[in-house]
Protein backbone atom coordinates (compact mmCIF):
# COMPACT_ATOMS: atom_id res chain seq x y z
CA UNK A 1 0.00 0.00 0.00
CA UNK A 2 2.81 2.36 0.93
CA UNK A 3 4.48 1.71 -2.41
CA UNK A 4 1.24 2.47 -4.25
CA UNK A 5 0.94 5.78 -2.39
CA UNK A 6 4.57 6.63 -3.11
CA UNK A 7 4.10 5.93 -6.82
CA UNK A 8 0.89 7.97 -6.93
CA UNK A 9 2.63 10.86 -5.20
CA UNK A 10 5.45 10.85 -7.74
CA UNK A 11 2.96 10.67 -10.62
CA UNK A 12 0.88 13.52 -9.26
CA UNK A 13 3.97 15.65 -8.75
CA UNK A 14 5.08 14.95 -12.30
CA UNK A 15 1.67 15.82 -13.74
CA UNK A 16 1.80 19.22 -12.02
CA UNK A 17 4.38 20.20 -14.67
CA UNK A 18 7.30 20.93 -12.41
CA UNK A 19 9.76 23.42 -13.83
CA UNK A 20 12.71 25.41 -12.61
CA UNK A 21 12.90 29.22 -12.47
CA UNK A 22 15.63 29.03 -15.14
CA UNK A 23 13.31 27.10 -17.48
CA UNK A 24 10.49 29.57 -16.95
CA UNK A 25 12.86 32.48 -17.56
CA UNK A 26 14.10 30.82 -20.76
CA UNK A 27 10.51 30.35 -21.95
CA UNK A 28 9.58 34.01 -21.44
CA UNK A 29 12.88 35.08 -22.99
CA UNK A 30 12.13 33.08 -26.14
CA UNK A 31 8.64 34.57 -26.33
CA UNK A 32 9.98 38.08 -25.84
CA UNK A 33 12.69 37.58 -28.46
CA UNK A 34 9.99 36.64 -30.96
CA UNK A 35 8.40 40.03 -30.38
CA UNK A 36 11.65 42.00 -30.26
CA UNK A 37 14.72 40.39 -31.84
CA UNK A 38 17.78 40.28 -29.63
CA UNK A 39 15.86 40.62 -26.34
CA UNK A 40 17.98 39.88 -23.28
CA UNK A 41 16.44 39.63 -19.79
CA UNK A 42 17.66 42.28 -17.38
CA UNK A 43 17.66 41.86 -13.60
CA UNK A 44 18.12 45.63 -13.35
CA UNK A 45 14.94 46.34 -15.36
CA UNK A 46 13.16 43.70 -13.25
CA UNK A 47 14.24 45.48 -10.07
CA UNK A 48 12.96 48.81 -11.39
CA UNK A 49 9.67 47.17 -12.36
CA UNK A 50 9.35 45.67 -8.87
CA UNK A 51 9.76 49.05 -7.21
CA UNK A 52 7.81 51.17 -9.74
CA UNK A 53 4.67 52.79 -8.41
CA UNK A 54 2.10 52.31 -11.15
CA UNK A 55 -0.57 54.32 -9.38
CA UNK A 56 -3.39 52.17 -10.77
CA UNK A 57 -4.49 50.92 -7.36
CA UNK A 58 -4.19 53.20 -4.35
CA UNK A 59 -3.23 50.50 -1.90
CA UNK A 60 -1.55 48.07 -4.27
CA UNK A 61 0.54 50.64 -6.07
CA UNK A 62 3.63 48.49 -6.71
CA UNK A 63 4.82 44.89 -6.47
CA UNK A 64 6.80 45.99 -3.42
CA UNK A 65 3.59 47.13 -1.68
CA UNK A 66 2.96 43.53 -0.61
CA UNK A 67 6.19 41.74 -1.52
CA UNK A 68 8.43 44.34 0.21
CA UNK A 69 11.59 45.93 -1.20
CA UNK A 70 13.52 42.76 -0.43
CA UNK A 71 11.91 39.78 -2.20
CA UNK A 72 13.94 37.32 -0.12
CA UNK A 73 11.81 38.43 2.82
CA UNK A 74 8.26 37.38 3.59
CA UNK A 75 5.68 39.96 2.58
CA UNK A 76 2.26 41.01 3.77
CA UNK A 77 -0.91 41.69 1.81
CA UNK A 78 -1.57 45.37 2.41
CA UNK A 79 -5.35 44.95 2.45
CA UNK A 80 -5.86 41.67 4.29
CA UNK A 81 -2.55 41.53 6.22
CA UNK A 82 -2.08 37.91 5.24
CA UNK A 83 1.58 36.90 5.26
CA UNK A 84 3.08 36.09 1.87
CA UNK A 85 6.02 33.72 1.48
CA UNK A 86 9.17 35.21 -0.07
CA UNK A 87 9.13 35.68 -3.85
CA UNK A 88 12.82 34.91 -4.34
CA UNK A 89 13.45 31.23 -5.14
CA UNK A 90 16.60 31.40 -3.00
CA UNK A 91 14.38 31.97 0.04
CA UNK A 92 11.38 29.90 -1.08
CA UNK A 93 12.14 26.89 -3.27
CA UNK A 94 8.49 26.57 -4.36
CA UNK A 95 8.58 29.83 -6.32
CA UNK A 96 8.59 29.66 -10.11
CA UNK A 97 8.29 25.89 -10.27
CA UNK A 98 4.66 25.60 -11.41
CA UNK A 99 4.07 27.31 -14.79
CA UNK A 100 0.29 27.45 -14.38
CA UNK A 101 0.58 29.08 -10.98
CA UNK A 102 3.15 31.58 -12.24
CA UNK A 103 0.91 32.57 -15.17
CA UNK A 104 -2.11 32.85 -12.90
CA UNK A 105 -0.43 35.25 -10.50
CA UNK A 106 1.29 37.30 -13.19
CA UNK A 107 -2.10 37.76 -14.82
CA UNK A 108 -3.91 38.60 -11.63
CA UNK A 109 -1.33 40.84 -10.00
CA UNK A 110 -0.29 42.64 -13.19
CA UNK A 111 -3.93 43.42 -13.98
CA UNK A 112 -4.42 44.83 -10.52
CA UNK A 113 -1.13 46.65 -9.98
CA UNK A 114 0.02 47.56 -13.51
CA UNK A 115 -3.48 47.96 -14.93
CA UNK A 116 -2.90 45.46 -17.76
CA UNK A 117 -1.37 42.03 -18.28
CA UNK A 118 2.42 41.92 -18.27
CA UNK A 119 4.26 41.03 -21.47
CA UNK A 120 6.84 38.23 -21.81
CA UNK A 121 9.75 40.70 -21.65
CA UNK A 122 8.53 42.07 -18.30
CA UNK A 123 8.05 38.55 -16.94
CA UNK A 124 11.55 37.52 -18.07
CA UNK A 125 13.07 40.64 -16.47
CA UNK A 126 11.15 40.02 -13.28
CA UNK A 127 12.31 36.43 -12.89
CA UNK A 128 15.85 37.53 -13.76
CA UNK A 129 15.60 40.05 -10.91
CA UNK A 130 14.20 37.53 -8.42
CA UNK A 131 16.77 34.88 -9.26
CA UNK A 132 19.62 37.36 -9.16
CA UNK A 133 20.04 37.11 -12.91
CA UNK A 134 21.08 33.48 -12.68
CA UNK B 1 -34.43 6.42 28.95
CA UNK B 2 -34.03 9.14 31.52
CA UNK B 3 -33.40 12.76 30.80
CA UNK B 4 -29.73 12.84 31.76
CA UNK B 5 -28.92 10.10 29.30
CA UNK B 6 -30.67 12.03 26.59
CA UNK B 7 -28.65 15.13 27.47
CA UNK B 8 -25.41 13.19 27.33
CA UNK B 9 -26.39 11.87 23.94
CA UNK B 10 -26.98 15.44 22.73
CA UNK B 11 -23.70 16.84 24.10
CA UNK B 12 -21.61 16.12 21.01
CA UNK B 13 -24.16 18.03 18.92
CA UNK B 14 -23.89 21.03 21.21
CA UNK B 15 -20.11 20.93 20.98
CA UNK B 16 -20.30 20.94 17.20
CA UNK B 17 -22.82 23.74 16.93
CA UNK B 18 -20.06 26.38 16.94
CA UNK B 19 -17.60 24.25 15.04
CA UNK B 20 -15.58 26.27 12.57
CA UNK B 21 -13.17 23.52 11.64
CA UNK B 22 -12.54 23.31 7.93
CA UNK B 23 -14.48 20.44 6.34
CA UNK B 24 -12.26 17.45 5.66
CA UNK B 25 -13.61 17.09 2.14
CA UNK B 26 -12.27 20.48 0.99
CA UNK B 27 -11.02 20.39 -2.60
CA UNK B 28 -7.32 21.31 -3.02
CA UNK B 29 -8.42 24.52 -4.75
CA UNK B 30 -9.97 25.73 -1.50
CA UNK B 31 -6.67 26.55 0.21
CA UNK B 32 -4.89 27.35 -3.06
CA UNK B 33 -7.51 29.82 -4.31
CA UNK B 34 -9.41 31.02 -1.23
CA UNK B 35 -6.41 31.03 1.08
CA UNK B 36 -3.90 33.03 -0.97
CA UNK B 37 -4.89 36.62 -0.28
CA UNK B 38 -6.79 36.03 2.94
CA UNK B 39 -7.31 33.19 5.38
CA UNK B 40 -9.41 30.43 3.83
CA UNK B 41 -12.59 31.37 5.70
CA UNK B 42 -14.64 28.48 7.09
CA UNK B 43 -17.65 27.99 4.79
CA UNK B 44 -19.82 27.79 7.91
CA UNK B 45 -19.52 31.59 8.22
CA UNK B 46 -22.13 32.41 5.58
CA UNK B 47 -25.42 30.86 4.54
CA UNK B 48 -25.66 29.04 1.20
CA UNK B 49 -27.41 31.87 -0.66
CA UNK B 50 -24.75 34.34 0.42
CA UNK B 51 -21.95 32.04 -0.78
CA UNK B 52 -23.70 31.76 -4.13
CA UNK B 53 -23.65 35.55 -4.41
CA UNK B 54 -19.99 35.73 -3.45
CA UNK B 55 -18.93 32.92 -5.76
CA UNK B 56 -20.88 34.32 -8.72
CA UNK B 57 -19.24 37.74 -8.61
CA UNK B 58 -15.57 36.91 -8.16
CA UNK B 59 -14.61 39.52 -10.76
CA UNK B 60 -15.80 42.11 -8.24
CA UNK B 61 -14.57 40.54 -5.03
CA UNK B 62 -14.50 43.26 -2.35
CA UNK B 63 -12.45 45.57 -4.52
CA UNK B 64 -10.39 42.85 -6.17
CA UNK B 65 -10.73 40.81 -9.34
CA UNK B 66 -10.52 37.23 -8.07
CA UNK B 67 -11.85 35.53 -11.21
CA UNK B 68 -11.29 31.80 -11.58
CA UNK B 69 -11.73 29.40 -14.45
CA UNK B 70 -15.35 28.18 -14.51
CA UNK B 71 -14.58 24.61 -13.46
CA UNK B 72 -12.66 25.70 -10.35
CA UNK B 73 -15.26 28.35 -9.56
CA UNK B 74 -18.11 25.83 -9.70
CA UNK B 75 -16.17 23.32 -7.58
CA UNK B 76 -15.62 25.97 -4.93
CA UNK B 77 -19.18 27.27 -5.06
CA UNK B 78 -20.48 23.71 -4.56
CA UNK B 79 -18.08 23.19 -1.67
CA UNK B 80 -19.16 26.39 0.07
CA UNK B 81 -22.85 25.75 -0.47
CA UNK B 82 -22.54 22.17 0.75
CA UNK B 83 -20.80 23.27 3.95
CA UNK B 84 -22.54 26.60 4.49
CA UNK B 85 -23.67 27.71 7.91
CA UNK B 86 -27.00 29.08 8.89
CA UNK B 87 -28.60 27.17 11.72
CA UNK B 88 -26.34 28.85 14.23
CA UNK B 89 -22.90 29.81 12.97
CA UNK B 90 -23.02 32.40 10.24
CA UNK B 91 -26.72 33.00 10.59
CA UNK B 92 -28.44 36.31 10.06
CA UNK B 93 -27.98 37.91 6.70
CA UNK B 94 -27.42 41.63 6.77
CA UNK B 95 -26.15 42.57 3.33
CA UNK B 96 -28.38 45.13 1.61
CA UNK B 97 -29.46 44.31 -1.94
CA UNK B 98 -26.70 45.06 -4.41
CA UNK B 99 -23.96 44.65 -1.83
CA UNK B 100 -21.91 41.54 -1.26
CA UNK B 101 -22.57 39.75 2.01
CA UNK B 102 -19.79 40.03 4.56
CA UNK B 103 -19.04 37.22 6.97
CA UNK B 104 -17.99 39.85 9.50
CA UNK B 105 -21.50 41.33 9.45
CA UNK B 106 -23.68 38.35 10.23
CA UNK B 107 -25.66 38.49 13.48
CA UNK B 108 -23.69 35.48 14.66
CA UNK B 109 -20.28 37.10 14.01
CA UNK B 110 -21.26 40.36 15.69
CA UNK B 111 -22.60 38.51 18.72
CA UNK B 112 -19.47 36.35 19.03
CA UNK B 113 -17.27 39.47 18.90
CA UNK B 114 -19.41 41.81 20.98
CA UNK B 115 -16.80 41.93 23.76
CA UNK B 116 -13.99 43.04 21.46
CA UNK B 117 -13.21 46.70 22.20
CA UNK B 118 -13.16 49.20 19.33
CA UNK B 119 -9.45 49.84 19.92
CA UNK B 120 -8.71 46.25 18.96
CA UNK B 121 -10.69 46.44 15.71
CA UNK B 122 -8.86 49.61 14.70
CA UNK B 123 -5.43 48.42 15.86
CA UNK B 124 -2.74 48.92 13.22
CA UNK B 125 -2.02 45.18 13.18
CA UNK B 126 -5.61 44.28 12.37
CA UNK B 127 -6.44 46.35 9.26
CA UNK B 128 -9.78 44.61 8.57
CA UNK B 129 -12.30 42.66 10.69
CA UNK B 130 -11.83 39.84 8.18
CA UNK B 131 -8.21 39.47 9.33
CA UNK B 132 -9.09 36.48 11.54
CA UNK B 133 -5.44 35.60 12.08
CA UNK B 134 -4.80 38.96 13.78
CA UNK B 135 -6.21 37.44 17.00
CA UNK B 136 -7.07 33.82 16.17
CA UNK B 137 -3.50 32.62 16.05
CA UNK B 138 -4.34 29.33 14.35
CA UNK B 139 -6.93 30.64 11.89
CA UNK B 140 -4.77 29.63 8.95
CA UNK B 141 -5.21 26.03 10.08
CA UNK B 142 -8.95 26.52 10.48
CA UNK B 143 -8.80 26.55 14.28
CA UNK B 144 -10.65 29.25 16.24
CA UNK B 145 -10.55 27.95 19.78
CA UNK B 146 -10.92 30.45 22.61
CA UNK B 147 -7.59 29.53 24.18
CA UNK B 148 -5.74 30.33 20.95
CA UNK B 149 -6.87 33.94 20.93
CA UNK B 150 -4.17 36.57 21.42
CA UNK B 151 -5.41 40.16 21.22
CA UNK B 152 -3.40 42.72 19.17
CA UNK B 153 -1.90 44.15 22.37
CA UNK B 154 -0.41 40.73 23.10
CA UNK B 155 -2.88 39.82 25.82
CA UNK B 156 -4.38 36.39 25.91
CA UNK B 157 -8.13 36.16 25.91
CA UNK B 158 -8.24 34.82 29.46
CA UNK B 159 -5.54 37.08 30.98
Amino acid sequence: MKIVIAVLTVLCAASAQAATPAELLAGYRTEAAQQAAGFQPSAQRGAEFHARRFGVSAKLSSCASCHTDAPAQAGRHVVTDKSIKPLAPAANAERFTDPAKVEKWFKRNCTEVVGRECNPAEKADYIAFLTGGR
Amino acid sequence: MNKSLLLIALLPLAAYADDLRLPLNAPPAFQAECGSCHVAFPPQLLVADDWRRVMRSLDKHYGDNASLDEKTRQTLEDFHVRNAGGRKVGAGRTAPAGELPRLTQTDWFLREHREVPRADWTHAKVKTPANCAACHTRAADGSYREREIVMPNGKHRKD
